[in-house]
């Protein structure tokens, strides 16, 4: 192919590539470096409010910003350099909270808390992931023929639903007197609150992501059983392997890539877990990483919002994606490169 | 904002409807208005589509797209909805205007103390009240021979003998869903204590003895609600009510028409409407406005006839139709026992939401920051310094404080 039309073949996705994922990035990158904040005056003002009958009406000294001939707020953006990474981090609150050996002040910190959280939810689901989608994959894939379409429909139904609606029902099942809590308190006749504390709210949270993305880990593997060679797990059945010696020796280093896509695919989503933080309303025990950007962007009554931390945080965000990436990458590399 | 919840959040848009027969006058400018999406804000907008070209859009999310709609020019919304703290962000930018010479015109019918008057200049119609204040099951009280709790230490001690009578397990309900709901709790408390929010230059001053007592009197209520407090919001307390798991709790005045919601509620007619509890210095509650704007950003042919929509929205018919539905401000409002409350604490000299920029910034890292001392991670101190410190941080990035 020559120079041309490969440029023609790539050029509209590099094209793509840069407006929506590197511009952004970069943009973000700038922006966690600066602050834009208005100008304010103070000036000393009557508001009246009603009450009933009358008003009441008070005289107080209040900030307000500056506006141009235009009627446009005045803003100055300044270099901070790092300091919107030190607002987020903490860094003299937590060294401090780590020197004194105080593991729990340092989960009270929002942005240690929301990282011991987002990794302990990352790491443990990945296994329970991987190993259900295994579960699955098998399971269809002994299905017998006629009844394999509906069983592959049935079990990826989890993950046609939408996020914030699976999680909500998730919610209402388990809060309050919900149904199955009920059912739970019926049976053990004690009475259950699943939302009054920190880690059975954590628990039902993996419990949920795992059902959600589990179905997606099947799909993958069993279109890759498709293509285990038949020969070697005959000759293994002659040789006397059981069941699961055949698993562990020819299907799972079969499917390794696989997997190692999976595993990757699923660091990149749980790392940015928001869905259940928000649909579980559950800020007041855990937060994660990606929901404290959320918080930061979202403007109080009074219409503040703190871009800069909220930009410092997702780039934290990112450099911890790229960090639990590493591991699996390296070996995607080695592999390919022994490959050939 | 009272009302969000994350499945509200889509817009519900009403399209014009073509009769206007309750109108008193055709309107053939096209108008737009985006407000909140509680009931009393559907009765006014339903009321203002009969006067024809007109849409609405009721919104939870509202807050987040008032000031960018408001700043555009022309403006997005001729009309908009707006409580006192959502007024400030359209003030700070000056994208609201001056409705003086249209009350001249067109506001005969208005109470002076609908006139939300900032420097003199009236900026907003108001239309309504909201407060949260005690709602208390009679029945239950009467049966254990408590009187109506006056005090928040009332309110505990009523709570301690119906758990003991064996009545209820969590005899009070609260909003304390962390973030707003729960940061309005503690402005509510710390108000009522007497406190005030900001020294000078914006700098926070919420980490003394009002601040200690406050704190303490929102975990004593803790104890006799039910664990899942910290999620459970206006509409969980509505229900908790509804289905009689609760005796007391301090709610919002526009919920108390659902408590003798005869398709919803089981406990219609036993629930009364008091004063909000007493702090040290005040009743622990803050008054709030909704009500009307105009944007800047119109031509005053627009804004004339936006005007006079708005006001055939919250005209006496709709307030007849809708009495129950909210604490109107209008002539023709008969205050039932339903605004009882609302009206027992503003008389009892309950202050109005102290609605400001630093105070935006305040109620957040308040929702954020209250959930570690309910659950115990920290103690008061710790708590409130650990507050005032996230609210330095944003405060600074806001430019409020300077370096």
């Amino acid at each position: 192919m020559n120079f041309r039309t490969f440029a023609a073949f790539v050029g509209p996705s590099v094209f793509m590539m840069l407006l929506f994922i590197a511009f952004p990035l970069v943009s973000v990158f700038k922006q966690s470096f600066y602050v834009t904040q208005p100008i304010y005056e103070t000036v000393e003002k009557e508001t009246c409010t009603p009450g009933f009958l009358t008003q009441t009406c008070v005289t107080e000294q209040v900030s307000q910003p500056m506006l141009d001939d235009h009627g446009e707020i005045i803003t100055q953006t300044q270099y901070v350099g790092l300091q919107s990474y030190r607002n987020v981090l903490e860094p003299e609150r937590a060294w401090r909270a780590i020197s004194d050996g105080s593991w729990h002040v340092l989960s009270t910190i929002n942005f240690w808390k929301a990282l011991r959280f987002t990794l302990t939810f990352t790491l443990i689901t990945l296994p329970l992931v991987v190993g259900c989608g295994l579960g699955i994959a098998i399971l269809i894939n002994n299905a017998a023929k006629t009844i394999r379409g509906p069983v592959i429909f049935v079990s990826l139904l989890p993950f046609i639903i939408t996020p914030v609606i699976g999680v909500l029902s998730i919610n209402w099942l388990f809060r309050g007197d919900g149904i199955l809590t009920a059912m739970m308190e019926w049976w053990l006749n004690r009475d259950i609150a699943l939302f009054a504390q920190a880690w059975t709210i954590e628990l039902l949270m993996m419990l949920y992501r795992v059902w959600h993305v589990a179905p997606f880990a099947a799909i993958i593997f069993y279109a890759g059983l498709q293509t285990v060679n038949q020969d070697s797990l005959e000759s293994a059945v002659i040789d006397g392997a059981t069941r699961w010696q055949r698993l562990k020796y020819i299907v799972i280093p079969h499917l390794m890539p696989l997997i190692i896509f999976v595993a990757m695919i699923h660091l990149m989503d749980s790392y940015r877990v928001f869905e259940e933080i928000v649909g579980f309303s559950s800020q007041g025990y855990v937060i994660s990483l990606q929901w404290l950007t959320f918080d930061y962007l979202t403007p109080d009554q009074a219409g503040n919002r703190s871009i800069s931390r909220a930009s410092a945080n997702s780039m934290l965000t990112m450099i911890g994606v790229v960090i639990l990436l590493i591991l699996p990458l390296r070996r995607t590399w080695r592999d390919h490169k022994g490959g050939h | 904002m009272k009302l969000k919840t994350i499945l509200m959040a889509g817009a519900m848009s009403i399209a014009a409807s073509g009769a206007w027969a309750a109108c008193s006058f055709e309107n053939d400018v096209p108008l737009k208005s985006l407000s909140a999406g509680f009931e009393a804000w559907k009765a006014v907008t339903d009321a203002m589509a009969e006067c024809g070209n007109f849409s609405a859009s009721l919104d939870q999310e509202f807050r987040e797209k008032q000031p960018e709609a408001f700043a555009a020019d022309p403006a997005l919304y001729q009309i908009g909805g707006v409580s006192n703290a959502t007024l400030v962000p359209l003030l700070n930018a000056g994208t609201i205007r001056p409705l003086d010479d249209l009350v001249e015109k067109y506001g005969q019918d208005l109470l002076p103390n609908q006139l939300i008057k900032v420097d003199g200049k009236t900026m907003a119609i108001a239309m309504m009240v909201n407060a949260q204040h005690l709602m208390y099951r009679d029945d239950v009280l009467a049966e254990l021979g408590i009187e109506e709790p006056k005090s928040y230490a009332d309110v505990l001690a009523a709570a301690a003998k119906i758990k003991e009578a064996g009545v209820m397990d969590y005899p009070i309900g609260g909003t304390f869903k962390t973030g707003w709901n729960l940061g309005q709790e503690f402005v509510n408390m710390y108000l009522g204590e007497g406190g005030a929010f900001f020294g000078d230059g914006n700098m926070p001053a919420i980490n003394n003895e009002q601040g200690v007592a406050a704190l303490e009197t929102l975990k004593a209520m803790t104890e006799f609600m039910d664990p899942e407090y910290l999620v459970s919001d206006s509409t969980y307390v509505q229900q908790q009510f509804q289905q009689g798991k609760i005796a007391m709790a301090n709610l919002w005045a526009s919920r108390a028409a659902a408590m003798n919601d005869e398709t919803e509620s089981q406990v219609v007619g036993k629930v009364t409407m008091a004063a909000a509890p007493m702090g040290s210095a005040l009743p622990a509650t803050t008054i709030w406005w909704d009500g009307i704007v105009l944007a800047s950003n119109i031509s005053d042919e627009e804004a004339d006839a936006a005007f006079r929509v708005a006001l055939e929205g919250m005209d006496s018919d709709t307030v007849s139709a809708n009495n129950d539905v909210a604490v109107w401000l209008s002539p023709a409002y008969s205050a039932g026992a339903l605004a009882a409350g609302a009206a027992a604490s503003a008389e009892g000299g309950a202050k109005a939401y102290p609605a400001s920029s630093p105070m935006g910034i305040m109620h957040t890292s308040l929702g954020n920051g209250l959930a570690d001392y309910l659950t115990g991670a920290k103690d008061a101190q710790t708590t409130l310094a650990d507050i005032e410190a996230d609210y330095i941080t944003a405060a600074k990035e806001a430019g409020l404080i300077s370096n």
